[in-house]
């Protein structure tokens, strides 16, 4: 039997006081999507950074193909795109600029992962006169630049039209079909099919 | 890192109202002094080294506390903690383009804050010297206590009380560098002094402010 490719083990996590998740276990294999659900405040967000690495699990283990994915976190933070509640952009950059200085550090193409969120004709203005939308749209950009194995997104479709979260099932798929993981905690409906659900 | 660095430098090239303060700042200190003291060029050129060397520093020290908390603020540190790169190369990034920023333009601002002060000429090029490798110090400082204040409510106060204590040595040898300077002697085993504390915070300060960013 094949290994599964990531594995959390009874994880646990402590924050202001209080035990925010405890015995969080699964397993993903590649090309598995992950839709992690429950009330606010249910600790969904900080379960995303603790697999991310950004946040000290009190307990528990992350496995990466049978590996101690803490070890390295640099490495392991190398390996996946996290997407979390703010957007990560400068206000004073361009659509473009913001989008390429992640090109630089991840590689992949800044203009064609515009044309993929349906930014293109915004690429020139600076991210302050962006809309909310617009401004969630550039964060998810940022997954079409440059291959990760995993994505980890904090409720991604949070100010989208309908329409731009269409937009993300290619994206979602095109990742999917080439061995790509994705994790993320929503309230709302994903374009991602034949996703398992862990409720928190 | 270098993108990182970079990045720094546009932004600040779009936004330069923090440097103009810093060097607002440094130059205002100059051009007040000679109120408070009075006129005369003998006095002034007395206190002018410490003068120098206490605005200089502590121009430097005002936009330190955004250094990391506009990124935190923003998400972007999330997403350079998650780049790759070791946070010891992001702190060493952000200390490198805080001085590029805030040190520089110090630098390039001594000739007139001395002459405010009526520092000898022969002693301008020693300011110059002096004032650049301390800020490159405080920036490098700085940059510690700027991340292991991130997080700390009032953060902004920490800073200062942080950082100032370890920038003392700097302070001493700096002014008599220039001291020395404008008195005829010679500047050189300050100004070397000052370039042995700059080679031991250059990588001790970078490490202390990676794992404090790692342990936020």
């Amino acid at each position: 039997m094949e290994a599964s490719l990531i594995e959390a083990q009874e994880l646990a996590c402590w924050r202001a006081e209080k035990l925010v998740f405890n015995c969080v276990s699964f397993a993903i294999e590649p090309g598995d999507a992950l839709l992690l659900t429950g009330h606010n405040g249910a600790g969904k967000s900080s379960l995303l950074r603790v697999l991310a690495g950004l946040l000290p699990a009190l307990s528990g283990s992350l496995l990466w193909s049978g590996e101690d994915a803490f070890a390295d976190l640099s490495a392991h933070g190398a390996r996946l795109r996290y997407l979390g509640h703010q957007d990560a952009l400068k206000p004073a950059l361009s659509a473009a600029e913001n989008l390429a200085f992640y090109a630089r550090l991840h590689g992949g193409d800044v203009m064609a992962a515009l044309e993929a969120l349906g930014l293109a004709a915004l690429a020139e203005l600076p991210a302050r006169v962006l809309s909310s939308g617009q401004k969630r749209r550039l964060a998810l950009a940022r997954l079409a630049l440059g291959q990760a194995p995993l994505w980890l997104l904090d409720e991604p479709s949070v100010g989208l039209d309908a329409a731009s979260v269409e937009r993300l099932a290619p994206l979602f798929d095109a990742h999917r079909a080439a061995g790509g993981m994705v994790i993320a905690a929503t309230h709302l409906p994903l374009p991602l099919p034949a996703a398992r659900e862990l409720r928190l | 890192m270098i993108p990182l660095f970079l990045r720094e430098l546009r932004l600040a090239l779009r936004h330069p109202a923090d440097t103009l303060a810093s060097v607002m700042f440094f130059v205002l200190v100059a051009a007040l002094f000679p109120f408070g003291v009075g006129p005369s060029p003998e006095l002034l050129a007395r206190v002018a080294p410490g003068v120098l060397a206490a605005a200089a520093l502590l121009a430097a020290l005002l936009p330190l506390d955004r250094l990391f908390g506009a990124e935190a603020e923003d998400g972007s540190l999330d997403q350079l903690l998650l780049s790759g790169l070791s946070p010891a190369g992001i702190a060493a990034a952000k200390a490198a383009a805080h001085w590029v920023t805030t040190g520089l333009p110090l630098v390039v601002a001594t000739p007139l804050a001395a002459a405010l002060l009526s520092l000898p000429g022969a002693a301008m090029g020693t300011a110059m010297v002096a004032l650049a490798l301390g800020s490159a110090i405080l920036s490098l400082l700085g940059t510690a206590g700027a991340a292991l204040t991130l997080g700390a409510r009032r953060g902004g106060v920490l800073l200062p009380l942080l950082v100032l204590p370890l920038a003392i040595p700097v302070m001493i040898f700096g002014a008599a560098a220039i001291e020395a300077s404008s008195s005829g002697l010679a500047a050189r085993p300050y100004l070397l002094l000052e370039a042995a504390m700059l080679a031991l915070a250059l990588p001790l300060a970078p490490l202390a402010a990676g794992a404090a960013l790692r342990g936020e």
